[in-house]
């Protein structure tokens, strides 16, 4: 492939007549001040007077019936206020797979509020308390008499896929299968010279925000239940209210800034209990998880076993790949066939493979629920797919670039849905250049030895096109200049509301302490959806993007006529309108909003944006458009081995990626930074351990993630080709930052040590044993 | 309950009178007193969002009693500046872009605040080893290096911390 004909197939790149007055540059995010000088208040930073203290009391079995739950000694506590069982409440479910919004139809897989009878995971509720003070609550919580009868569980999802395995969803514990079939998988194995079969293993994944779940709830003068919640869907609003039988505009969800999110709190964590136990006390009440709670409140990334088998040519062609993927879905269903998805459509990652055959399944054990993690599917078969490309270089022995580059999905080609991403496509710019990066090779230390691996990666921004994603903004400018943004979309700590500050300071030429903006509340700023699946920027950026252009529309023709100037030969920049020119033909930006207000022009729009709709994929060959469009990068390590010790020591690591256009390049470089650390923590130490479905790493003593002193420096090459279908030709950059971070460095360590461990994390006794049965197949072999 | 007691504590330059159990954290006091600056992340020492300075040294205030910070200078983050008049660590911390999420903000900037009083002008190694007590899941640290870094310049006259 040349780079002529890459360049001829590049789409044109949006907006190339807007000169940025601030997009792209490294911006101060307008929350940065509040958040370094402690005046930003979280979810838990919020009291009112009479409040109450909330407590859940859990399930200590992961299988269990409950016998006899005894609430009396503890509701005769002082300071008890309440403790409520299932037998308080009506017979209602919460709904655990709705994403976030309007729409679809579910897959009607419901959890119950409370252990009626059954208990199906470690942690599931059983009781809510509240109380005086946090110290009543926890006291009446030791006072609850809970008998479980344990039940025979299921705690690994083959077992659960035997015949006779204990039912956690009913029929066989499978909760969501899909296929993706393309060409002639048979035919493709028939022409290949090698065929490689390799199994990959994933763990489970604790998010680890700082921020634990957190909120406090109030019924208002109109019935209405407020719940301010730590949240990055506050469209949950829906799903307590159909819980709870009530009108869905008498429940309002309302944010703050979000203390971390990362998909853990996307789900509904705190908000049904409190709306529970504020409606029972007519009081306010604040329920604020431990660590623990944390830890045991909400659902993991899913561990995936990964079958490839990849059918391949001498020159290096692949001509067929298998895949069976299997997910563990823990005992609820929440997000694990949306999961499931992802990881089917990215299972054969960034490269074109003509015959492919995907089967996955979701099932469900008596493990911890799984759901949504950042990557959300695509990073576990990244976290595959990419090791088994090394594996397949190795077997035929050619470059482990040359290989991928003799693979790679170009721009215009169908990916393995048969979609073509209308995108620009830059893995191979990306991975060339992040390889090029790491210099020369620092070399081996006696037993140390140094090793670089890369990885390359697809992954969507976007939800699922079936869904059918809508996102509002709203934008208004006030008589003195100033510029008002308000949507619902929730801030996570990526800056996703400075980024709507931007676009619309950037369009309507003001400057950005000139803009406020408002967000992340059900019943006042107009509904953004979710911040999830890398589609903020993309969705509500567009949004603002729209609603501020229709404005900038309005004000222009009102200056042009004044100033006696065509609309386009208008300039709005530094808080100014002005003829492009003849800047001395102008006025600042506050008077002609005054003239536009004194004709009665209108000041503000609110605009929607939509993305694709589509029909879901073909159920028999996963075909179709799965997401509006796709991200594309490269991650290489270099990595130091320990090989008497195991221990493993990441020395470089280089980040690129296509972002299509950076609205903030600090924010930008500080996704890819943070996915960073994410990743090399997923690739090295951090996993839930679970026994039996009780989980023995409850707290960051235990559960092992990057610290200051074990993240080596990330530098990031940021690539724009502006071709994204974001605002200003963005893409996005949440998820993509730790897609491929993981198999880089797996694939460094197996340069390493000249072999491979299959399983996250890579931990020094893996890494030992890996070392040990490498030795014993040479000797072996040379016996 | 039966054993609270009066004690007053000095918090960021100004003395506060709670009364408070044997057992009530310096976290927990700080945050019941109003100072929400102080973030709660795990109440075991393991993360460091807690953290403040006691008489200028960094400690996690989850793991102190409140009844032992009595006669003590207790700093928060609020107490080193405000938006107006930032602390060149809360300048830098915003200028560079190393607040994500901002929870763990306070405990960083108040252990790189007790190491800059120790250490004026620190290594990288400095760095990291005076921040390994504070969890980060949104920065991956990098900017926070930077941060103090830069900050340590603009402390010791070296260079501003753009």
């Amino acid at each position: 492939m040349t780079t002529t004909d890459r360049t001829l197939a590049e789409p044109a790149p949006r907006d190339t007549n807007v000169r940025y007055n601030q997009i792209g540059k490294p911006l101060v995010r307008t929350d940065a001040p509040g958040k370094v000088t402690g005046r930003t208040p979280y979810a838990g930073d919020y009291t009112m007077p009479k409040m109450l203290h909330a407590k859940v009391v859990r399930a200590d079995l992961a299988s269990a019936r409950l016998k006899r739950i005894d609430v009396t000694r503890a509701r005769a506590l002082p300071g008890v206020a309440c403790v409520l069982t299932a037998a308080d409440m009506p017979d209602r479910n919460i709904a655990t797979d709705i994403p976030g919004q309007t729409g679809r139809d579910r897959l009607k897989t419901d959890q119950q509020v409370l252990v009626r009878e059954r208990v199906r995971y470690f942690g599931e509720p059983l009781a809510l308390i509240a109380a005086e003070s946090r110290d009543v609550a926890e006291a009446a919580a030791l006072l609850v008499e809970v008998e479980l009868e344990p039940i025979a569980g299921v705690y690994d999802p083959e077992e659960a896929l035997k015949p006779g395995a204990p039912i956690v969803t009913a029929p066989d514990n499978v909760v969501a299968t899909y296929r993706i079939r393309r060409g002639d998988v048979e035919a493709g194995f028939a022409a290949a010279d090698v065929i490689v079969e390799n199994t990959y293993r994933t763990q489970f994944q604790e998010h680890a925000f700082l921020e634990p779940e957190v909120g406090l709830a109030w019924v208002d003068e109109n019935g209405v239940v407020n719940i301010r919640v730590s949240t990055q869907v506050i469209e949950h609003f829906r799903a307590v209210a159909d819980a709870l039988g009530l009108p869905h505009n008498k429940v309002r969800v309302l944010g703050a800034m979000v203390g971390g999110g990362f998909g853990g709190k996307e789900d509904v964590t705190v908000e049904l209990y409190l709306a529970i136990l504020a409606m029972h006390t007519r009081r306010p009440v604040r329920l604020e998880y431990s660590r623990e709670d944390s830890f045991v409140g909400h659902g993991k990334r899913h561990p995936f076993k990964l079958v490839y088998r990849t059918g391949v040519t001498r020159d290096g062609r692949i001509t067929a790949l298998d895949v069976q993927a299997l997910a563990d879905s823990g005992a609820y269903v929440f997000l694990s066939p949306y999961v499931l998805l992802y990881c089917a459509v990215n299972a054969s990652g960034p490269y074109r493979v003509d015959n492919l055959n995907v089967f996955a399944r979701a099932v469900a054990t008596n493990n911890m629920f799984t759901s949504a993690f950042r990557g959300f599917g695509g990073m576990q078969a990244c976290a595959a797919y990419e090791q088994q490309m090394d594996e397949v270089a190795g077997a035929i022995g050619m470059d482990r670039l040359e290989f991928r580059r003799r693979n790679l999905l170009r721009t215009g080609e169908p990916m393995a849905t048969g979609f073509v991403p209308p995108s620009s496509i830059w893995t191979e710019k990306c991975a060339d250049l992040a390889w090029e990066a790491l210099g020369e090779q620092t070399p081996d230390d006696g037993p140390v030895k140094v090793g670089r691996g890369i990885a390359c990666y697809q992954q969507s921004y976007g939800r699922l096109t079936f869904l059918k994603d809508t996102s509002e903004a709203w934008v208004g400018v006030e008589i003195d200049g100033t510029v008002t943004v308000r949507s619902g979309v929730t801030d996570i700590g990526a800056g996703q509301a400075s980024s709507l500050a931007h676009i619309a300071a950037e369009i309507l030429g003001v400057t950005l302490p000139n803009v406020i903006v408002y967000n992340s509340d059900s019943q006042v700023t107009p509904l953004a959806g979710t911040t999830t699946a890398t589609r903020a920027l993309y969705m509500t950026g567009n949004a603002a993007r729209q609603a501020a252009a229709a404005l900038r529309e309005r004000l222009v023709a009102v200056a042009a006529e004044v100033l006696g100037a065509a609309p386009d030969a208008i300039e709005l920049a530094s808080n100014r309108v002005a003829v492009a020119d003849d800047p001395a033909r102008g006025m600042s930006f506050a008077e002609l909003v005054r003239l536009c207000a004194a004709r009665g022009v209108h000041r503000s729009e609110l605009a929607i944006f939509r993305a694709p709709f589509t029909s879901p994929l073909d159920p028999e060959t996963g075909q179709g458009q799965a997401h509006p469009d796709y991200v594309y990068g490269a991650h290489a390590v270099e990595v130091a081995v320990d090989t008497e010790t195991g221990e493993v020591r990441v020395l470089k690591c280089i980040a690129a990626h296509d972002v299509g256009q950076c609205i903030n390049r600090a924010a930008v470089e500080g996704q890819i930074e943070g996915g960073t650390q994410n990743g090399l923590g997923y690739a090295l130490t951090e996993e839930m351990l679970y026994r039996e479905g009780r989980l023995v790493t409850p707290s960051f003593s235990e559960y092992l993630m990057p610290t200051a002193m074990d993240m080596p420096r990330v530098q990031s090459i940021i690539l724009e080709s502006r071709s994204g279908i974001g605002p200003f030709g963005a893409k996005g950059i949440g998820e993509p930052a730790l897609t491929p971070v993981a198999p880089a460095v797996a694939n460094a360590v197996a340069d390493a040590i000249g072999a491979r461990v299959f399983e996250y994390p890579i931990t020094p006794e893996r890494v030992v044993r890996a070392i040990a049965g490498r030795d014993r197949a040479g000797a072996a072999a040379g016996g | 309950m039966s054993n609270e007691r009066r004690i007053t504590l000095e918090i960021n330059g100004a003395a506060e009178t709670t009364s408070v159990p044997a057992h009530r954290t310096l976290l927990e006091a700080l945050r019941g007193l109003g100072h929400v600056d102080v973030k709660c992340g795990c109440e075991k020492g393991d993360c460091g969002a807690c953290a403040v300075l006691l008489d200028g040294v960094a400690v996690d205030s989850c793991l102190t009693l409140a009844w032992q910070a009595e006669g003590h200078a207790i700093t928060t983050l609020a107490g080193l500046g405000t938006p107006e008049r930032m602390h060149p660590l809360q300048q830098a911390f915003a200028d560079l872009g190393a607040a994500q999420c901002g929870y763990c903000t306070p405990g960083m900037i108040i252990a790189a605040e007790s190491l800059l009083r120790r250490v004026p002008d620190p290594s990288e190694d400095e760095i990291r080893v005076a921040l390994s007590g504070n969890l980060c899941r949104c920065t991956g640290y990098t900017k926070i290096f930077d941060a103090v870094a830069a900050a340590a310049a603009v402390m010791s006259g070296k260079g501003d911390a753009r």
